[in-house]
């Protein structure tokens, strides 16, 4: 979330799309009421469903899944073409006004400058801006034109760090009049025809939403709220991306009761990500060495970006520090090892050579060459893409090692339906099933979607002997290490020098890892502004004190000032408001630096007044020459306004991008709407492209992809209901009584078609497998017309599996959801397309 | 409790008692349902379970979201699901909390044939007693809301006690304390209908529902238990609420002048066997004429 839970009470418009949080985040959804019923704040859904969120809202649409960006798109073609724009934030906030190169194409025919048919990827070097050193300013659009030569992938060129510029915003090549090309496309007619959502509902969609910024005013503000009905796409990364367009457009970001708003699905996902549990990153989202990054320097040189704006503006660009947020890393993880002489243990990091995503861990497992498995905190054959792809790699594994609080599906994997007694047999793969702690019995902290980390305190111990994650983890750690030690190996030195200096090496206590990610001084440290002292051996008040010099170590920087000298910052219980702006800043603590809205000098116009004086959030204080407010300034503190420094710090540009520049995306620098892979119709802005170019279908046998030609030609979407919690809560009698059976959801006409009744047992296949469950015959989910054509969508939760109370009593079909869904995956973000493919639907 | 240490004993510069003494209010209570903010999460489901010490029963798939058809014994609160189409053609999820009314003129109290099985309190919550319950179940030919079941196995009828327990310690009820939405509210009957009309007016007045309003039926003499409603007029859309509910005319008759014929019958039969006597002085026993009848 950019913004938090608490500020949605102070929104006036809330568009929910792709997330359905009265279901799936209840106790966070009473935000959303809370506006409703205090500031009289609209409610917007878009879903393929019409659920309990929107049971709740003042417009609802029915959305084909798959074509949120052909909607968001004509949401920005209306904002533009009604001038319902925020146009000082446009300009001053955003690259709109910076000049992209020349050569750059826009995808009309589904394709942007630069694509190589042969290896499916992009040269993105067009995907730049006009450098503007030698004019200053505005450059002559007839410049000559330049080659944009497909070939060999070679490293991309930086952006230019004096951008070319157009203040008018005239400049045919200027982001703003590419952006309004480009979604001039996206009509109310082709919104319909894609999206099965009718023109007139459309456009009252489209007038509602943009209505707060109506006759140029600045002081309202709406909210996007979106959750995995938009990333489990194979273009998921640019939904979000439009939506985050839109929201620029019309001035929402960085400000009280707007942003862009990210649903976690789990108490901790958004940790999980902070701590690098993606093959992709290192902790604090610093970027993982590749084998081209010969040493720590070409490393950092690639990863440090340097500022790329217009000339007379100004940039934070804060990830120019990236040496010292990695180096204090390599500090905290190697401790003394990690010397000035060896680069501070640089060449201790793995190098990742290629993809190792989730789908790419279960493809490698059948096709041999992943042997094992350890599988914790997560139901891997559950999960899917495509569980019996991963029944059938699991087949093939040396091991698998279940770390769970219940047996589960993965676990049990050797006695999935269609398994029989003599295939059993055949089954050599050895499980180890480890029974682990609950999260009432462990402490530690979870970083919720606002970005909170709350500390908690275990409530009871682990039952019997079920062992705490950390603690098996660590054995397992210290029993490699001693191998190394005894029996040595080819690379001893990364696990051997791992700094481990808990005072229970066995059982490392949370408080002492959590104050480890905060970092502490390794020197005496003095700041020159201020004079202030801190010793060796006291944790960093900030992430401002970490140093590339090997005196400081911290094991993320993002949590720099978590657990400083002053104590556990994230147990904090005060519940002290004084802003009533729901800040609440004494309360727990929140990455980055406690703040609690992110970007939010963008919550003030470009002199540092607040667009709404009733929502003050920060502002510029002329008297004491400094940024301050009710939050923490997400800013330069002494960035006078008339320096016109970037209000997005973490963009090297200073300013929110419309336009994604050079390798921000795999596919594109502005969403375009692609097809899912499994599609019922033509691409209707391109046929002849009609998926996303960059993506790639899986090529193993159990890899199959469906289209409308080989029968499947009803599109299925899955979901989480309220009842339940992914597949644990099969297992708890309360919530089991309150869903007792798996359904499917369809729509009353299509029941009538097939002579199905409610509560029949009905089969829904895809092309890779079937689902048996009964049937829920439902008005919430209506045909819709697309293109023209009749096109049926259906649903089904995902919660049900071969274990739990209902199925080891034999009332339940017993089949995995996931069965059906496709492996394949976003270009960006690897998320597989679980929502938004092909089946047909039977009678049993 | 609080109300009692607060009492005035003694009061100075005060002629005679003191004013208020040995007199003691109590708040009429009442429960609020906003019907347009409900989300359908049946926490309010799970909470009156783990409270009263239910645990799992049995249920099946029945083509929606709703648990199971309507309450049971042990299950007192059940959120009724409704996929109500609108004349406008709009579709609209009504999700209704559905539980016992506490009604002010009790139909249950009122057909319970059993000494003090049934009781209301003061604070207006009415409370099935089941020591006293005799199974008999007319209580349910009193409900207009089909609320008081049976259980087979103790042969005793119960209901949703508004958390009688939790509320005479100051608590809340525990549905009101899971709401994670804030659709259920609990305080005096007075202020919740504040709160349920000014909410009722903001639909009104800002979301385009014409119609909205209170639903706290006359029918019973009102109900501890008050709903917001996107259409007042429509109750029965939301799972069955009934829209004028009585007591049934049979119940009223029974127990009013069914009642007074009856005892104006015996009093008859009485004033009858009187005056006989009067008249006719009392029956005597004739010996027997002929002179063995009498023998032991």
């Amino acid at each position: 979330m950019t913004n938090g839970w608490i500020d949605i009470k102070n929104t006036d418009l809330a568009l929910v799309m792709g997330g359905n949080p009265a279901e799936n985040h209840p106790c966070g959804f009473k935000w959303v009421i809370e506006a409703k019923r205090n500031r009289n704040a609209k409610l917007i859904v878009v879903d393929p469903r019409f659920t309990r969120t929107a049971a709740t809202s003042d417009l609802f649409c029915q959305i084909r899944a798959g074509t949120d960006i052909a909607f968001l798109g004509g949401m920005i073609n209306y904002a533009i073409a009604n001038n319902r724009i925020a146009h000082d934030y446009l300009l001053n906030y955003t690259n709109a006004a910076f000049i992209v190169k020349e050569g750059f194409k826009l995808p009309e025919d589904g394709l942007y400058s630069g694509f190589d048919h042969a290896t499916q990827t992009y040269d993105r070097s067009t995907w730049t801006y006009e450098d503007g050193s030698d004019s200053g300013g505005v450059v002559a659009s007839h410049a000559a034109p330049a080659a944009a030569a497909p070939g060999a992938p070679k490293p991309l060129p930086p952006l230019p760090a004096k951008v070319a510029y157009d203040l008018t915003l005239q400049h045919p090549r200027c982001v703003f009049q590419l952006l309004k090309q480009q979604y001039s496309r996206y009509t109310p007619e082709m919104v319909e025809r894609v999206t099965g959502i009718s023109k007139d509902q459309f456009l009252k969609t489209a007038e509602l939403f943009t209505s707060i910024r109506k006759d140029g005013d600045m002081k309202k503000v709406a909210t996007i709220i979106y959750a995995v009905g938009w990333t489990q796409h194979s273009f998921g990364t640019q939904t979000i991306r439009t939506a985050a367009m839109l929201q620029l457009l019309l001035g929402n970001v960085g400000r009280a009761g707007g942003g862009v708003n990210a649903l976690r699905g789990h108490s901790n996902i958004q940790g999980a990500t902070d701590l690098a549990g993606v093959f992709d990153i290192l902790p604090g989202y610093l970027k993982v060495p590749t084998p081209a990054d010969g040493d720590l320097a070409a490393y950092l040189k690639r990863t440090t970006p340097t500022s790329s704006k217009p000339n007379p503006w100004d940039s934070y660009n804060y990830w120019s520090n990236t040496p010292k947020f990695t180096v204090s890393l390599l500090k905290s993880m190697y401790g003394d090892a990690a010397t000035k002489e060896n680069q501070w243990a640089f060449d201790y990091l793995p190098k990742v050579d290629r993809n190792y995503s989730w789908t790419q861990i279960w493809d490698n497992m059948y096709r041999g060459s992943v042997k094992g498995l350890l599988a914790f905190g997560m139901n891997g054959v559950a999960i899917g893409p495509d569980s019996q792809k991963n029944i059938e790699a699991l087949k093939k594994a040396d091991f698998l090692v279940v770390g769970e609080i219940y047996p589960d599906e993965t676990s049990e994997f050797w006695r999935s339906p269609g398994i029989t007694l003599d295939e059993m047999k055949t089954i050599q793969t050895t499980v180890y099933r480890l029974p682990c702690a609950g999260f009432a019995e462990k402490d530690g902290t979870m970083t919720n979607s606002a970005r909170w980390l709350q500390w908690k305190y275990a409530a009871v111990p682990p039952p019997g002997d079920a062992r705490l994650d950390q603690d098996i983890l660590a054995q397992i750690f210290l029993k490699v290490r001693g191998l190394y030690q005894t029996r040595g190996g080819k690379f001893p030195d990364p696990i051997l020098n791992l700094t481990w200096a808990y005072s229970d090496p066995q059982h490392p206590p949370l408080a002492e890892v959590a104050k480890e990610l905060n970092g502490k001084a390794l020197a005496d440290l003095t700041d020159p502004k201020t004079q202030v002292t801190i010793k060796k051996g006291q944790q960093v008040p900030g992430f401002a004190w970490l140093k590339d010099d090997g005196t400081t170590a911290c094991g993320n920087w993002l949590y720099a000032g978590s657990w400083t000298e002053a104590g556990n910052q994230m147990a904090r219980r005060d519940t002290s408001d004084p802003s009533g702006l729901g800040v609440y800043q004494n309360w727990a603590w929140s990455w980055p630096a406690n703040r609690r809205v992110m970007y939010n000098r963008a919550s003030c116009d470009p002199s540092g007044k607040p667009w709404d004086a009733s929502r003050k959030q920060v502002w510029w204080n002329e008297t004491a020459q400094s940024w301050v407010g009710n939050d923490v300034p997400d800013f330069k503190l002494d960035s006078n306004p008339k320096d016109h420094m970037g209000p997005f710090i973490m963009n090297p540009e200073g300013v929110g991008r419309i336009f994604g520049p050079l390798a921000a995306f795999a596919d594109g620098p502005f969403p375009e709407h692609y097809e899912p892979i499994e599609s019922p119709v033509a691409n209707l802005f391109h046929p002849n492209q009609p998926n996303n170019p960059v993506v790639k279908k899986m090529k193993t046998p159990a890899d199959k992809y469906a289209g409308p030609n080989d029968g499947y030609n009803v599109i299925c979407t899955t979901y989480r209901l309220t009842e339940h919690y992914h597949y644990w809560t099969k297992n708890n009698p309360m919530n089991v009584q309150l869903v007792p059976e798996p359904f499917i959801e369809l729509p009353v006409e299509l029941a009538q078609e097939l002579g199905i009744k409610g509560n029949d047992k009905i089969k829904v296949s895809s092309i890779r497998s079937y689902y048996i469950a009964k049937a829920f015959v439902t008005k919430r989910i209506k045909p819709m017309m697309i293109d023209g054509k009749k096109t049926y969508q259906i649903g089904i939760p995902i919660h049900q599996g071969y274990r739990g109370i209902q199925e080891d009593a034999g009332r339940d079909a017993r089949t995995i959801l996931n069965r059906l869904t496709p492996t394949v995956v976003d270009p960006n973000a690897y998320t597989p397309e679980f929502k938004g493919f092909l089946v047909k639907v039977e009678k049993v | 409790m609080s109300q009692a240490t607060l009492a005035i004993k003694k009061i100075s510069g005060h002629p005679g008692p003191a004013p208020g003494a040995d007199v003691e209010r109590d708040y009429q209570v009442a429960k609020l349902i906003d019907t347009t903010t409900c989300i359908g999460c049946k926490a309010c489901e799970v909470a009156c379970l783990e409270w009263n010490g239910y645990t799992f029963t049995e249920t099946t798939f029945d083509n929606s979201y709703q648990t199971m058809p309507s309450t049971a014994w042990n299950y007192w609160n059940l959120i009724k699901f409704n996929e109500h189409e609108r004349e406008d053609g709009t579709l609209q999820l009504l999700m209704r909390k559905d539980q016992c009314m506490h009604c002010a003129d009790p139909g249950c109290l009122m057909a319970c044939p059993a000494d003090g099985a049934i009781v209301q309190y003061t604070n207006g919550i009415v409370d099935f007693q089941q020591q006293n319950c005799i199974g008999c179940g007319y209580c349910v030919s009193g409900c207009p809301f089909d609320i008081p079941k049976f259980n087979p196995t103790t042969k005793k009828m119960f209901k949703c006690t508004l958390c009688s327990d939790r509320v005479s310690q100051g608590l809340e009820p525990a549905c009101i304390k899971s709401c994670p939405t804030g659709c259920l509210h609990f305080g005096s009957k007075e202020d919740m209908t504040y709160l349920a009309e000014s909410r009722a007016k903001q639909l009104r007045e800002n979301f385009g529902f014409e119609k909205a309003g209170v639903y706290d039926p006359a029918g019973v003499g009102g109900t501890g238990v008050i709903y917001v409603l996107h259409d007042v007029t429509d109750p029965e859309a939301y799972g069955g609420l009934p829209k004028d509910p009585h007591i049934p005319w049979v119940v009223r008759f029974w127990k009013g002048p069914a009642k007074w014929i009856g005892n104006l019958a015996m009093l008859f039969g009485v004033l009858g066997v009187t005056l006989h006597y009067f008249r006719y002085g009392p029956k005597e026993i004739h010996p027997p004429k002929n002179g063995d009848g009498g023998k032991p």
